[in-house]
């Protein structure tokens, strides 16, 4: 039977004048999108991912990627990629896996959050010139202090718990090494390291290599429970409970035993070429109290020296849930937004379900303070940080911090060409295999993500400067300092924000 | 050093156990114990600690290393996710035994709940194993990625009764080790039932050998009944669930 065929999305063109035949491109591509016919570079344009690898290497500049006008006809319901993923579906009858994140809802909440400035009366600040502190600490924080002795001798009687110290309010996310390379894992350790933040080990066990900097990772414990053993607990900053991530609310995890290679086999503890499933639910908690045992058993685990996080998805009852992780013990909550990224989830979920990191993030800070327990706990925001702009809003919404994970891996490269769940990443970033990894030079990457964080804190310091604040403390769950415009009566009532020109 | 637990938080006795052993004490008695949670969580090297009552939930947690010895029943998640060791209960085992384990050897004299062995994993020669002596609930070695489970039924008089229901549902290594017959209806999908190798008897027996000698019990007589094995069809059941474009 004949189907429509779909043109492909991407058209190499290569300019014959230029082209130097030096096969470079044919080289980098990955994604065998080009070859070697007929003495010249031929493209085979339904393989390209639009990576801009081969763009990127010519050093004659004669590739370039232009989209290819669709000549599918429009219609406002069934767009052409609605169609293309009913073709593809009725041909294999199958779900349809996608990387990165939400690519359904176009409109960003922080797009239509303002932040605020001085005028005239209470001056601004020169982050230049005056100190600006950015200092953040996560964990749990007493309600009362007590003091004991007299004097010179005033000692702090109130035992405080663990906490991480970050120069900066931004982090970087949980990405495992088996979804990304250990070149890639090496440059952000290194990268938090110089910056004095924090990375996440992702799921998949910590490799060796990474040992050295584990003083700034936080380990994941995910219902896999894929490389968790007493030594990784043990070098940790923290541990964080994975219960869910905002690119996949509710569904487990996959990592196809065809990319469980030696290495990956030796960190995840499992064998070569068996899949890796991490269930959808840890199959210890069934309920809050069932978290406070696994919370517990890791401070017992970790003799109560390092922070517990729990990581959980924006869904729709995030506040309640919260306020129950935190009851549950959690030093800090984790909550990933509907925009987060992941390598692989199956499209339908990431495109619809759970919600904006917006919202969440004002209902769970309010709930908390409503029930008096918000410094219990900490509350990083992640899923979709774009900017230092993000950053501060998210930070004047109730974040302590955030976590970024795709702005930093485009920091190492990536072009956001949402093909991580192939393994076949041309920017060694998304990839294990070897040829591909040594693409990613590790110094001069860790330097990348490194400068993103720098530049990002002062910029956050320029913001903080130009509101007449001094510190980020001062920033957070300071709603009043933000404005809305284009939102509706109730989304700025749920985010508790003013709507611009009152 | 003998503890006893009896009026103990957790916490306080967790922590005399880990400041006696960072003193380099290697063998402990609790008395008294009454649902104590996390025994040996997290704990390394080559201790012995014998406990005297019923440890409350999650006994011998991430341990890797020590050898535990219950007189009495223990209660849920019972070496969840340990590296290696060894966990002997005289009594029954409740659920999630062995929870993500992939070390070490955990022998239960009597029954044990739902989930057991879920998540077990093979690591390299670290092969992890769960015997009970009596009955298993309802999804025994669900997502079992590897090692070994054998469940005896000695005190069932209805063989087909000693294993509940979605036997091994998503399990993808490992196999699981029966004594008699196993109703077809009862298995998860993606597993079977098949016949016992040369392999398979060799294995069997030697656990066994150490499991009666554990209980004194008579090998002969429980290696005289035929053994059913369940094991995974697939090591990549989900292999067909998704495509790219």
């Amino acid at each position: 039977m004949h189907m429509y065929s779909a043109v492909p999305e991407f058209r190499v063109n290569i300019d014959r004048d230029r082209c130097r035949l030096c096969q470079r491109c044919i080289e980098n591509c990955s994604f065998d999108a080009l070859d070697w016919r007929d003495d010249k570079v031929k493209s085979f344009d339904d393989r390209c991912v639009g990576c801009q690898r081969c763009v990127s290497m010519c050093p004659k500049d004669a590739i370039t990627l232009t989209r290819t006008p669709s000549v599918m006809s429009r219609h406002p319901t069934w767009t052409e990629d609605i169609r293309r993923d009913i073709y593809a579906q009725s041909r294999t009858g199958a779900v349809i896996l996608a990387s990165t994140g939400n690519e359904l809802h176009e409109r960003v909440v922080f797009d239509n959050l303002l932040l605020d400035a001085c005028q005239v009366t209470n001056p601004a600040i020169d982050p230049l010139r005056e100190p600006i502190e950015l200092r953040t600490y996560i964990g749990k924080k007493p309600r009362i202090l007590e003091l004991e002795g007299e004097g010179e001798n005033v000692k702090l009687k109130t035992k405080l718990a663990p906490k991480l110290k970050l120069d900066t309010p931004i982090m970087i996310a949980q990405m495992s090494y088996g979804a990304i390379s250990l070149e890639a894992h090496e440059a952000l350790a290194r990268a938090v390291v110089m910056r004095g933040t924090t990375m996440g080990s992702g799921e998949g066990g910590l490799h060796k290599r990474l040992y050295p900097y584990a003083d700034h990772i936080i380990v994941q414990v995910a219902s896999g429970r894929f490389g968790v053993h007493p030594e990784y607990l043990d070098v940790a900053a923290g541990v964080e409970i994975k219960i869910g991530q905002g690119a996949k609310p509710g569904i487990g995890g996959h990592l196809p035993g065809a990319k469980i290679t030696e290495e990956i086999s030796e960190t995840r503890m499992i064998p070569v070429g068996t899949d890796a499933i991490s269930p959808a639910p840890h199959h210890d908690i069934y309920s809050i109290e069932d978290l406070a045992q696994l919370v517990n058993s890791l401070k017992e685990a970790t003799r109560y020296k390092k922070p517990v996080f729990v990581k959980i998805a924006a869904v729709h009852n995030v506040a309640a849930i919260s306020s129950g992780v935190t009851r549950a013990g959690a030093d800090a909550i984790v909550i990933d937004g509907f925009r987060a990224g992941t390598g692989a989830t199956p499209k339908i979920i990431r495109d619809n379900v759970g919600i904006p990191i917006e919202f969440a993030l004002a209902s769970v800070d309010q709930r908390l303070r409503d029930e008096g327990i918000r410094n219990e706990t900490s509350i990083i925001a992640s899923g979709s940080i774009r900017s230092s702009g993000d950053v501060a809003k998210a930070i004047a919404l109730g974040a302590d911090a955030v976590k970024i994970g795709t702005a930093a891996l485009i920091a190492l490269g990536c072009t956001v060409c949402k093909r991580c769940y192939t393994g076949k990443c041309a920017w060694g970033i998304a990839t294990q295999d070897p040829q591909l990894r040594s693409r990613l030079d590790v110094e001069e990457g860790a330097r990348r993500v490194s400068n993103l964080l720098s530049a990002w804190s002062i910029e956050l310091k320029e913001i903080l400067g130009a509101a007449g604040i001094n510190s980020i403390e001062s920033l957070r769950g300071n709603r009043d300092r933000l404005r809305g415009f284009g939102l509706d009566h109730t989304s700025l009532e749920i985010l508790g924000v003013e709507a611009a020109g009152t | 050093m003998r503890i006893t637990a009896d009026g103990l938080h957790y916490k306080e006795l967790n922590e005399k156990i880990f400041d006696a052993v960072q003193k380099g004490e290697k063998e402990f008695v609790l008395d008294d114990v009454n649902g104590q949670r996390f025994i040996a969580d997290a704990l390394k090297g080559n201790i012995k600690i014998d406990v005297f009552g019923v440890p409350g939930n999650d006994l011998g947690m991430f341990m890797d290393g020590p050898t535990i010895t219950v007189y009495g029943n223990a209660q849920d998640g019972v070496g969840n996710t340990m590296s290696s060791g060894k966990i002997i209960i005289h009594g029954d085992g409740r659920d999630i035994v062995g929870h993500s384990m992939r070390g070490g050897t955990i022998f239960v004299k009597g029954d044990v709940g739902y989930r057991v062995g879920i998540h077990m994993k093979t690591y390299k020669s670290s092969i992890p194993v769960i015997v009970a002596g009596g009955k298993a609930g309802d999804f025994l070695g669900e997502y079992m990625a590897g090692g070994v489970i054998i469940i005896l039924g000695l005190n069932s008089s209805d063989e087909l009764e000693t294993l509940g229901e979605w036997i091994g549902t998503g399990q993808h290594g490992g196999a699981i080790y029966v004594r008699g017959k196993v109703d077809e209806s009862k298995l998860g999908n993606g597993t079977s039932q098949l016949k016992m190798t040369k392999e398979d008897e060799k294995l069997v027996r030697t656990v066994l050998i150490d499991y009666c000698d554990t209980f004194n019990l008579d090998i002969n007589e429980i290696l005289a009944s035929t053994f059913t094995k369940i094991a995974p069809q697939s090591h990549r059941p989900y292999a067909a669930l998704y495509t790219c474009d």
